[in-house]
């Protein structure tokens, strides 16, 4: 079986400023977005109390909720989780309460409900412990952003390297916009598929970087705008069967996975479609922008990793 | 094609069968077991057989049983015989074990005797209980200056040189000795810095006095502060692996500058575990002051110089001297002894420095009155939500030195639950400083189970579909792949079994999107066969430059996948580090199996042949 028998020859260059229409939309609606409604943070981030407890049936929230309210618990958010039967108690930070403690009072005040409830989980974060995250995962994300960069102008021409890290950007900017516009949980797990959606989507960069300079070699009279077009239409085949494996690899996750890998698929799926996006579209052509010749990419030949590192 | 070296297919092989063998633990699965430990020796193997002999007469089941850190690990059959032993145990051997609830691998004794040991499970997938403190490392640096203080009275007391105050200067980090004038300055200094060799003085003065002044620089500070978080993992490490608590391989690890993190597998209730773990409870030796009235001084809180107004548990005042004739620092060894002449006790011994003071004391002080004071420290928030730490002081037992002693005594007027925890706590050491909950995460048995399904259900429905789509699409090379993968993940369990990382569901997440990322490499290599083949070039040719050309490709975008894991792992904690880990390993397997055992499959199957018409891809 074959998708693409014979070499697309799509107009990705001509047709660029279109796309590059495209993700200024989509890239300030993000930065809008995120900015506007703000990030449904979880308490990795912002501390406090979490307590998960499974109903043997589906209660009445309502019933729940007058039951916490009724012993003077405050400010408790009471929510279904995955399915009616998995409520979620979330309470505000709270210095001196302790984990053990708040987990079997709620577990008390449910039970005159619905005998057979039980008590899945709990998670006691201190509020210092949630900036401390925050802080953590921002500098998590500006590590990964700097030394992929550096990798990318040692290994490419710094024109290249530009459309590599505005792509870099682009993405993990509209996993932002995604889970400011779902309201879905930002955890740490969402910084962890962030990171992992910002090395998948350089990949697919790379790939198309390193057949633009191997063609480039071996074409050297082309226009540069031909050369990437090539050479994008040629890796196409690739980019988009490499991504549908991995979208229903990422799939299954996000079906069979459950509540806790929801966000992190989630962010996963975003991540991986703006990526082949960014990719396919935006990164090359920011580099012709950039003013990339084709003797940029024939001076660092010497580089070549063929000739540095042993075969297989 | 051109040819793959020998070498190159021997090394795949060996890796290969390796890489089977450490993973083969896992297809063994888990059974509900028991730990057993005891209080004062290891368990060992003449137990095992008591123990298991027991067992059989009455009719218990065991699945097996190994011996490991002189703890004894039963397996059974089901849940409900587990029960059934630990009564049968607790009531066939009282007081000889505790017993902790666990659960072991299924793994036979050979196996485990080579160090063949299955992928260790999260907390989020076995359940158990995860606990960040925080270390106040500041208190210990008050306690560090204090302790200059009671020194530097100590020498002056003993130099007969008088002086108008000692100061701990907190927020400046220095103790500061007052004197009232310029000659008993010097002679306080001489006798201060004989003492103290070690450390740097300064001269200062306050109001119009002569003074002396200690001040620790950053490095002192830093020092002692890394020495309380390392001293505290050390103490809290001992306090869980006592006999008393019955926990069941807790870890203890810092994270960050001042912060332990603590799991508990299995743990279900941490209520107890936490109440012994935060304690900061320590002993003090004093002599009474018997020449004034306690009750006076406490009225009208005119405390004699020298000494220090405590209260007992029953709030009657009681003079102490200042002066410690031993700290708890100095015990080696405390024992719950339940049934003495005088009730409950704790036994305990002193090293040699402790040993010897308390020698000279008792031989000075025969018939007077010594005190044994419980120091209890408590960090916690007050109404302001600052950090406070609290410090509960209490005369547990006053008595006549009725004979000489040194390194050998017994405590008493304590209850049997106080005497245990004491025993416990001393034995274990004093934290060095306070600790404070910040995190608390629990998950149950239940959730656990459920997480182990969910993952191992995205795992195989994930890996199934990208087994089908590749054999659809490349034909042969695409069942090649899909063998090629499974190899993956086999090496990728070995891996983890090896290093001994935790599995997490983050974990089982990054091992699925590690069959994304292998797939990816066989991808790029069969695309460019395919390439090569419409380029007309003949198919031998066409396999080893698809295998050569798609090199750096592969190569680049994984060192970028690796760059953002490792930064993962670096910055991250917890559940994302459980990501990260899998995900560094998962490349690094990936690149191995599609880069070369992929070339070697391809070339057992295709480079035996003569000659290829056609490559079925």
């Amino acid at each position: 079986m074959e998708f693409f028998h014979k070499v697309t020859r799509f107009p990705f260059m001509h047709t660029r400023k279109v796309w590059y229409g495209l993700s200024a939309v989509l890239i300030v609606g993000s930065l809008v977005l995120v900015a506007a409604r703000g990030l449904n943070l979880g308490i990795d981030f912002t501390g406090g109390i979490v307590v998960e407890t499974y109903f043997p049936t589906a209660p009445n929230i309502d019933r729940l909720r007058a039951a916490l309210a009724g012993a003077k618990i405050a400010d408790a958010q009471v929510q279904q989780f995955g399915s009616a039967r998995d409520i979620l108690v979330r309470l505000p930070p709270d210095g001196n309460v302790k984990g053990g403690e708040i987990g079997t009072r709620i577990l008390d005040l449910f039970r005159p409900i619905e005998s057979g409830v039980t008590l899945r989980s709990t998670e006691v974060v201190g509020p210092q412990v949630g900036e401390e995250l925050f802080i953590k995962g921002a500098w998590a994300l500006a590590a990964t952003l700097v030394l992929i960069m550096v990798y990318v102008l040692v290994r490419f021409t710094p024109k290249l390297a530009l459309g590599a890290i505005f792509a870099v950007l682009h993405d993990p900017i509209c996993v932002l916009g995604f889970f400011a516009i779902s309201r879905m949980t930002f955890d740490l797990t969402a910084i962890s598929a962030i990171l992992a959606v910002i090395g998948y989507s350089l990949n697919d960069t790379v790939i198309v970087f390193d057949r633009v300079r191997e063609r480039a070699r071996s074409a050297r009279r082309l226009p540069v705008a031909q050369v990437i077009d090539e050479s994008i239409n040629q890796t196409l085949s690739r980019t988009l069967m490499t991504k549908l494996v991995t979208l229903l690899v990422v799939l299954a996750l996000l079906i069979f996975g459950g509540q806790t890998l929801h966000s992190f698929s989630a962010a996963l799926v975003i991540g991986i479609v703006a990526g082949t996006y960014s990719s396919i579209y935006i990164s090359a052509a920011i580099a012709l922008d950039m003013g990339l010749r084709t003797d940029d990419l024939l001076e660092r030949r010497i580089a070549k990793p063929e000739e540095v590192d042993g075969l297989p | 094609m051109t040819a793959y070296p020998r070498w190159k297919i021997a090394l795949v092989a060996i890796v290969m069968l390796a890489g089977i063998l450490l993973a083969s633990p896992n297809l063994f699965g888990e059974q509900s077991a028991l730990q057993l430990a005891k209080d004062q020796s290891a368990v060992v193997d003449a137990d095992r057989v008591a123990v298991e002999k027991l067992l059989a007469s009455k009719g218990v089941p065991v699945a097996g049983s190994f011996l490991e850190h002189g703890r004894l690990t039963l397996r059974f059959p089901t849940a409900a015989d587990r029960a059934k032993a630990r009564a049968v145990i607790s009531a066939g051997m009282p007081n000889e074990y505790t017993i902790a609830l666990a659960s072991a691998s299924r793994v036979p004794t050979w196996m485990r005797d080579l160090g063949l040991t299955p992928v260790k499970l999260g907390l989020d997938l076995r359940g158990g209980v995860y606990l960040v403190y925080q270390v106040d490392v500041q208190a210990a640096v008050k306690q560090e200056l204090e302790r200059y203080d009671q020194d530097f009275r100590a020498s002056l007391r003993n130099a007969h040189v008088p002086y108008d105050d000692v100061r701990v200067d907190y927020p400046d980090n220095r103790v500061v000795v007052i004197f009232r004038d310029a000659a008993s300055f010097a002679k306080g200094r001489d006798a201060i810095e004989n003492d103290n060799r070690t450390v740097n003085f300064g001269e200062t003065t306050v109001g119009k006095l002569p003074a002396l002044q200690l001040t620790l620089t950053p490095q002192q500070i830093q020092q002692r502060e890394t020495y309380a978080v390392q001293q505290n993992i050390v103490i809290l490490r001992n306090r869980l692996n006592s006999p008393e608590l019955a926990v069941s391989e807790p870890q203890v690890a810092q994270q960050g500058a001042d912060q332990i993190a603590i799991q508990l597998p299995g743990l279900q209730n941490s209520a107890e575990v936490k109440k012994i773990l935060g304690k900061t409870a320590t002993l003090e030796f004093h002599m009474v002051d018997e020449t004034d009235n306690p009750f006076e001084a406490a009225q009208t809180g005119q405390i004699p110089l020298g000494t220090k107004l405590y209260y007992t548990r029953h709030k009657r005042p009681v003079l102490l001297k200042r002066d410690i004739v031993v700290t708890g620092d100095q015990l080696t060894d405390a024992s719950f002894q339940p049934n003495t002449q005088e009730g409950p006790a704790v036994s305990v011994s002193l090293d040699s420095r402790g040993a010897e003071k308390m020698l000279r004391n008792t031989e000075e002080n025969i018939g007077h009155m010594m005190a044994v004071v419980f120091i209890d420290r408590s960090s916690e928030k007050n109404a302001a939500g600052v950090q406070v730490v609290r410090k509960k002081e209490e005369v547990i037992n006053e008595a006549t030195i009725r004979g000489v002693f040194s390194n050998n005594f017994q405590i008493t007027g304590i209850n049997p639950i106080e005497g245990r925890e004491l025993a416990l706590l001393l034995r274990a050491g004093g934290l060095a400083a306070p600790l404070s909950e910040i995190e608390e995460r629990a998950i149950g048995p239940s959730l656990g189970q459920d997480n182990i399904d969910k993952g191992i259900h995205a795992m195989v429905f994930g890996t199934l579909a990208a087994f089908v789509f590749m054999a659809v699409y490349y034909k042969w090379f695409g069942v090649i792949a899909d063998v090629v993968l499974a190899a993956n993940v086999v090496l990728l369990t070995a891996l983890l079994s090896l290093v001994g990382a935790a599995l997490t569901l983050p974990g089982i997440a990054a091992v699925v999107l590690t069959v994304g990322m292998a797939v990816d490499a066989n991808i790029l290599i069969y695309e460019r066969i395919r390439e090569e083949l419409r380029a007309g070039v003949s198919p031998r040719t066409a396999i080893s430059a698809g295998f050569e050309r798609a090199f750096s490709a592969i190569f680049d975008s994984n060192v970028t996948a690796a760059i953002a894991g490792v930064v993962l792992w670096l910055f991250g904690s917890g559940a994302v580090r459980g990501f990260a880990v899998v995900l560094v390993l998962g490349i690094a397997t990936s690149m191995f199996t599609s880069l070369m055992g992929s070339r070697a499959l391809v070339h057992i199957v295709f480079g035996g042949r003569r000659k290829i018409e056609r490559l079925p891809i």
